[in-house]
């Protein structure tokens, strides 16, 4: 009888698997990622060493001293005062983060996470920013999402693409879209301006392209902007997801269509726009094993960070980048998607 | 999950010198870029930024924050700016403190 080893599925739950069905995953998932991307698969001294560290007896893995990434947040803090529920606020948030659990740098942001709401309460945020800047020592960004969907109707002024394209009212759903860019340009511009202006380390736009290719538009095209009225500030992007949606399907940025990227693409577009570190995200399959999904997430990886000269970060939260579809998922799933990322991907934070 | 991340393969913010790579990586360098260049300016070598034995030592000395707190010792806006002037970069926050405290 085959000998077992202890792994996870996209689920979080755990399953006894032998060395063939890992192999055969890793195989499957590399396969299938190159296919999608149209990019190199992982080598075969790649797959043995990703097997190696699926297959390893110990609960917890780890990175070789000195091979250490950063870790950045989204949502920075939402965590501890909302999701866990913790009856603290955002500076105590902060100073948690920095002083008890050691983050590389943290975000402050406002419990709705969009750019749009965050403008009638501009300048509470910019008291808190000042106020927090004044305490912590680690870089304390500015993160919320371009969140495209809050521009139409009924909360927004903008008809609703996703209403008009069930209809066949593709001119009319594109039209909405461009007009939807419009408002968010400008409300990320003045959010993130005002943030600056406050002293504020960076800028996260986090969870781009959840809207499809304008919310991408709407991003890209902002930074733009913002990094070229405050050069030095860094900017940071998370992606949604590892392809851009084409709901609008023919917006360009530079000359290139936004609709169909992967991360090694989506970095690039970045990268131009004047982004400083670019947060690449690959879905989990919640019905496939550890092994396949993060074959799948390394190989997307491998190929951004191949082309990218700027830090690549891989969005590791829940559901993304390999780590289980879970509020909690398991700490042997996790170290694992880690160590693998960064030995074998060779991205630059987590 | 924040907490496994860091165990398994973060620098560990003030722990180390993870703060001080996060900034260079904000200034677009990639990872090994990042922390050679820090490692360079606070005369450390790349596997001591993750070691909290010495950074402790080296950030006190440095007066740059730790995550003890200390009479005598600088805390948050103060440790930025000598942070600042150790990496050779401005940081907002700091450019901000002056602008306000007419320095």
């Amino acid at each position: 009888m085959s000998e077992k080893y202890l792994t996870r599925y996209g689920d979080n739950y755990a399953a006894w698997t032998t060395e063939a069905e890992i192999k055969q995953d890793i195989e499957d998932g590399t396969s299938d990622a190159a296919k999608r991307g149209k990019i190199p698969p992982m080598t075969d001294d790649e797959m043995k060493h990703l097997y190696e560290i699926i297959a390893s007896p110990e609960r917890i893995v780890s990175v070789e001293p000195g091979n250490e990434v950063v870790v950045s947040f989204d949502a920075g803090t939402l965590k501890l005062c909302v999701r866990n529920g913790i009856p603290m606020d955002r500076l105590q948030a902060i100073l948690t983060q920095e002083r008890a659990l050691a983050s590389d740098s943290i975000e402050l942001c406002h419990v709705d996470y969009s750019y749009k709401p965050v403008k009638p309460i501009i300048s509470e945020e910019r008291q808190a920013m000042e106020q927090a800047q004044l305490l912590a020592t680690l870089p304390l960004l500015y993160g919320a999402m371009p969140n495209l969907g809050l521009y139409t109707k009924p909360d927004g002024p903008c008809d609703n693409w996703s209403e008009l394209l069930p209809l066949g009212k593709i001119d009319e759903a594109r039209a909405a879209q461009e007009e939807a860019i419009e408002h968010a340009v400008r409300d990320i511009v003045f959010v993130a301006s005002n943030m600056i202006e406050s002293g504020a380390d960076g800028i996260n736009l986090d969870t781009v392209g959840a809207s499809g290719d304008a919310d991408v538009k709407a991003s890209l095209e902002a930074v733009r902007i913002l990094s070229e009225k405050y050069p030095g500030t860094g900017f940071e992007m998370g992606m949604a997801g590892e392809f851009n949606l084409g709901m609008h399907g023919k917006l360009e940025f530079d000359g290139e269509r936004i609709a169909g990227l992967y991360p090694h693409d989506q970095v690039k577009q970045a990268e131009a726009a004047g982004i400083g570190i670019f947060g690449m995200a690959v879905n989990t399959n919640s019905s496939k094993s550890l092994a396949w999904n993060l074959a799948r997430v390394i190989t997307f990886a491998k190929a951004a960070t191949a082309v990218s000269n700027i830090p690549v970060h891989a969005n590791v939260g829940m559901g993304v980048c390999g780590i289980p579809l879970s509020v909690i998922p398991s700490a042997d799933a996790v170290s694992r998607v880690d160590k693998a990322l960064i030995e074998i991907a060779k991205i630059d934070g987590l | 999950m924040a907490v496994t991340h860091e165990s398994t393969a973060g620098i560990g913010g003030i722990r180390g010198a993870g703060d001080l790579v996060f900034r260079m990586e904000l200034q677009k360098m990639k990872i090994n870029e990042a922390k050679k260049y820090v490692a360079d300016k606070l005369g450390a070598k790349v596997s001591d930024l993750a070691d909290c034995a010495v950074m402790k030592d080296l950030r006190e000395d440095l007066n740059i924050g730790t995550t003890q707190s200390r009479p005598d010792a600088g805390l948050g806006i103060q440790t930025k700016f000598r942070i600042a002037d150790i990496l050779g970069i401005k940081i907002n926050s700091v450019e901000k403190f002056k602008k306000e405290a007419g320095i």
